[in-house]
């Protein structure tokens, strides 16, 4: 490849997870990394440009191996990339191996499996500093010999090497062919894995010639941490605590920028109405778009801190812990060990939780993760478990001394778990069902998170999320309002109520909806409304009539919109919330056309119990269809949360009856 | 495990007592997994030890070529060891 000096150099970065790839990746691109997911599958593809002696260079950043067989999504990825195969990317110049020092023989496995694309290769040896505190040597030169390839020994943090680093990379890809070995013609028929046993014992010797081990090696320190943190007891003790630091730090702290975003929200939707001349396009602008993001928006504090521990957790190494105190009780189950931490996060938000189960290597195991989180009791369900508590079940204890409340939370929470449990053993079993996959699994040293490769990590999923769901949730947030927002019956104009919502009509204008009454009226008459009315006989069997109906269908874009949607709908005004007493007396009060009450703690029961279960969440479903990369997956989730939710609140209801309450 | 014998002690992996190591003398079977086992370096004449058991028993974690690999015991029962 002899290459004139204009021409602009495309080289890929590879290795073992762990070994430092990303580090290295963000200490030579700086600020200027794309991340995206390559066509049609859900592997990430981040690429930047790196200033490469003077000229500018393209950089990808190959998902971490241990391995190019191309078993796994990720290495088949990384292999058509290197082959050049891959639609949309340049086949590599070179490839830049990230090797760890302190894990030398395995690092270079996949380096040894590179040389087989006769592809130029230069090893960033890393970790040097560790291995050496280790009383370890290493003779870079000797490696390289060895190897027949440039070895340059890196810091990403420091930044040595990293213009030695230019230079080899230059000048390897200025090379006609690579000198380094090949194992292609490595002979099969002395067994199947002959391959495997050639490349080893061929890194072997490398290794033994370039390094001098201490012969007395101190413990490493990662054993010791480990002494406590994978204790049988006080492991499992530790996870809890970091479990509950976690949740504190989502429903405590993450309620003051909330508060912030929701009155920020507020302030952007009447600062509009009182911008803007009255009409259609205002109210879809301040009522439609602002407030139906904003529901969604409202949460990207808890999602963020979630990212954020999730990041923190992944990059010092404890996540790899975790897996391995969970598997055993996971595999139960049918799922991997890794599934305990995204399911965990999507007791506060599914969404991250669903975004988080990438480090679950297995498709199948991968999907029955994501088909069950959002069983988990999201924080978006704790207003409406809430406001039925505090309107039926406030004050009461058992046995005297038990509040109902509790029993009642304790409840649903531990309803969802047990659905799922029941869910994943079955889809394990039937849709995705597979022989159980390998749970090898590194469990790295521990390091110190490296702040920058965690922030940006956490900014990185926190955009992807807005950016891919952001569309779905701006498109059904439209929806949702024209629904309750047409036809306008104080404007009966045939043309403007009839159409779906593409007129913009400049006349007969209502009245500001700040009339409470007005706006309950409006929201009666809408289409919502009317589907309410349609979805009457078929919720009736659960105990809710066609209002509760209306609540149902505006919760769809978050959970915690049904609070305001009966607020609206019992002339409260929406900006009630699921604590108020007008509200809670207003739900009390409410009566049924033959003047019985539409709410008995037996139908607030039955609701609590259809939230735990139904896929109440346009957010999540936008998610789902970007990591699973179909909408199959998202509307059979849709289909069968909402056919597994009403069978459960019928049995409620019905049950209930039978047993004589309500 | 008895050590009065001279012939050197075959096990599994999975059978090793805590903290005990041994050489590999074999990876049976020939699927994905098995595979995935030797491309993760643990081949016959490599030194390995088992550094604990999850809180349920399952799964271990051994040490082999300097790192730490967790593993379930049935995919620990296909490694054979000599002492």
């Amino acid at each position: 490849m002899a290459n004139s000096a204009a021409h602009s150099l495309t080289i890929a970065l590879a290795g073992n997870p762990n070994a430092g790839k990303t580090t290295l990746f963000n200490a030579l691109t700086g600020l200027k990394q794309k991340v995206a997911n390559y066509p049609g599958v859900t592997v990430e593809r981040k690429t930047g440009r790196w200033q490469l002696n003077g000229n500018a260079a393209d950089l990808i950043d190959l998902p971490g191996l241990y391995s190019l067989d191309a078993t796994s999504l990720d290495e088949q990825i990384a292999r058509s990339v290197i082959t050049g195969e891959q639609k949309g990317v340049k086949r590599p110049d070179v490839v830049v191996a990230v090797v760890d020092a302190t894990n030398l023989e395995r690092n270079l496995y996949v380096v040894t499996q590179l040389f087989d694309f006769k592809i130029p290769v230069v090893v960033a040896l890393t970790m040097i500093d560790v291995f050496e505190k280790l009383d370890h040597q290493i003779n870079v030169e000797k490696l390289a010999h060895m190897l027949k390839t440039p070895v340059v020994a890196i810091n990403a943090k420091t930044g040595r090497g990293i213009k030695e680093l230019a230079q080899e990379v230059r000048k390897a890809s200025e090379l006609s062919e690579s000198k380094a070995p090949v194992f292609d013609d490595a002979d099969e028929t002395s067994g199947p894995h002959a391959k495997i046993f050639a490349r080893y014992s061929f890194i072997a010797k490398a290794v033994q010639e370039s390094t001098r081990h201490n012969d007395t090696p101190k413990l490493r320190i990662s054993h010791k941490i480990d002494k406590v943190l994978t204790h049988k007891f006080f492991g499992l003790l530790i996870l809890v605590a970091v479990l509950l630091v976690v949740f504190q730090a989502i429903f405590s702290w993450a309620t003051v920028p909330m508060d912030l975003l929701e009155q920020g929200f507020g302030g952007l939707s009447a600062l509009v109405k009182e911008n803007m001349p009255p009409g259609i396009l205002t109210d879809l602008i301040s009522d439609g778009i602002i407030a139906g993001v904003g529901g969604v928006v409202v949460f990207l504090p808890q999602i963020l801190l979630l990212f954020l521990f999730i990041s923190l957790l992944e990059d010092t190494g404890y996540m790899a812990r975790a897996a391995f105190l969970m598997d055993k009780l996971m595999s139960k189950v049918g799922l991997h060990g890794k599934a305990f931490l995204p399911l965990v996060s999507s007791f506060a938000c599914a969404i991250p939780g669903i975004m988080a189960t990438r480090t679950i290597e297995n498709r199948r195991d991968r999907f029955a993760t994501i088909m069950v989180a959002p069983f988990m009791s999201c924080s978006a369900r704790l207003p409406v478990y809430t406001l039925m508590i505090a309107a039926f079940f406030a004050g009461q204890t058992v046995f005297g001394f038990i509040s109902v409340a509790a029993v009642l939370m304790l409840a649903m929470y531990t309803l969802g778990i047990v659905v799922a449990v029941i869910v994943a053993f079955i889809l394990k079993r039937t849709v995705l069902k597979a022989p159980p996959p390998p749970f090898l699994m590194e469990l790295p040293d521990y390091r110190l998170p490296n702040l920058r490769t965690v922030l940006q990590n956490m900014l990185t999923r926190a955009w992807l999320f807005l950016k891919r769901a952001g569309t779905v949730i701006l498109a059904i947030s439209i929806l949702l309002w024209a629904l309750m927002y047409f036809p306008r019956d104080i404007a009966p104009t045939q043309s403007a109520a009839t159409e779906t919502g593409q007129t913009v009509a400049p006349n007969g204008e209502p009245a500001p909806a700040e009339d409470v009454v007005k706006e309950s009226e409006q929201l009666k008459h809408s289409f919502a409304g009317k589907l309410g009315h349609t979805i009457e006989p078929v919720i009736e069997p659960l105990g809710f009539d066609w209002k509760i109906g209306v609540a149902l269908i505006a919760s769809f874009a978050a959970r915690e919109v049904l609070v305001s949607t009966l607020s609206i709908i019992y002339n409260v005004g929406k900006d009630a919330d699921a604590e108020s007493t007008t509200l809670v007396s207003a739900i009390r009060d409410a009566k049924r056309d033959d003047g019985r009450p539409v709410w008995t703690p037996l139908t607030a029961l039955t609701l609590m119990v259809f939230f735990v279960l139904a896929m109440q969440c346009m957010s999540t479903l936008a998610v789902v269809r970007r990591e699973t990369n179909s909408w199959l997956w998202p509307l059979f989730m849709f289909g069968y949360m909402t056919v597994i939710a009403y069978a459960a609140a019928f049995l409620t209801y019905q049950g209930g009856r039978l047993l004589g309450y309500g | 495990m008895k050590r009065d014998r001279e012939m050197t002690q075959q096990t599994t992996l999975n059978a090793l007592p805590i903290g005990a190591s041994g050489r590999v003398t074999a990876v049976k079977g020939n699927s994905r997994i098995t595979r995935r086992i030797l491309e993760m370096g643990i081949i016959p004449g490599v030194h390995v030890q088992l550094i604990k058991s999850a809180p349920f028993d399952d799964p271990i974690e051994v040490s082999v070529r300097g790192y730490s690999l967790a593993m379930r015991r049935s995919e620990a029962a296909a490694i054979e060891v000599a002492l």
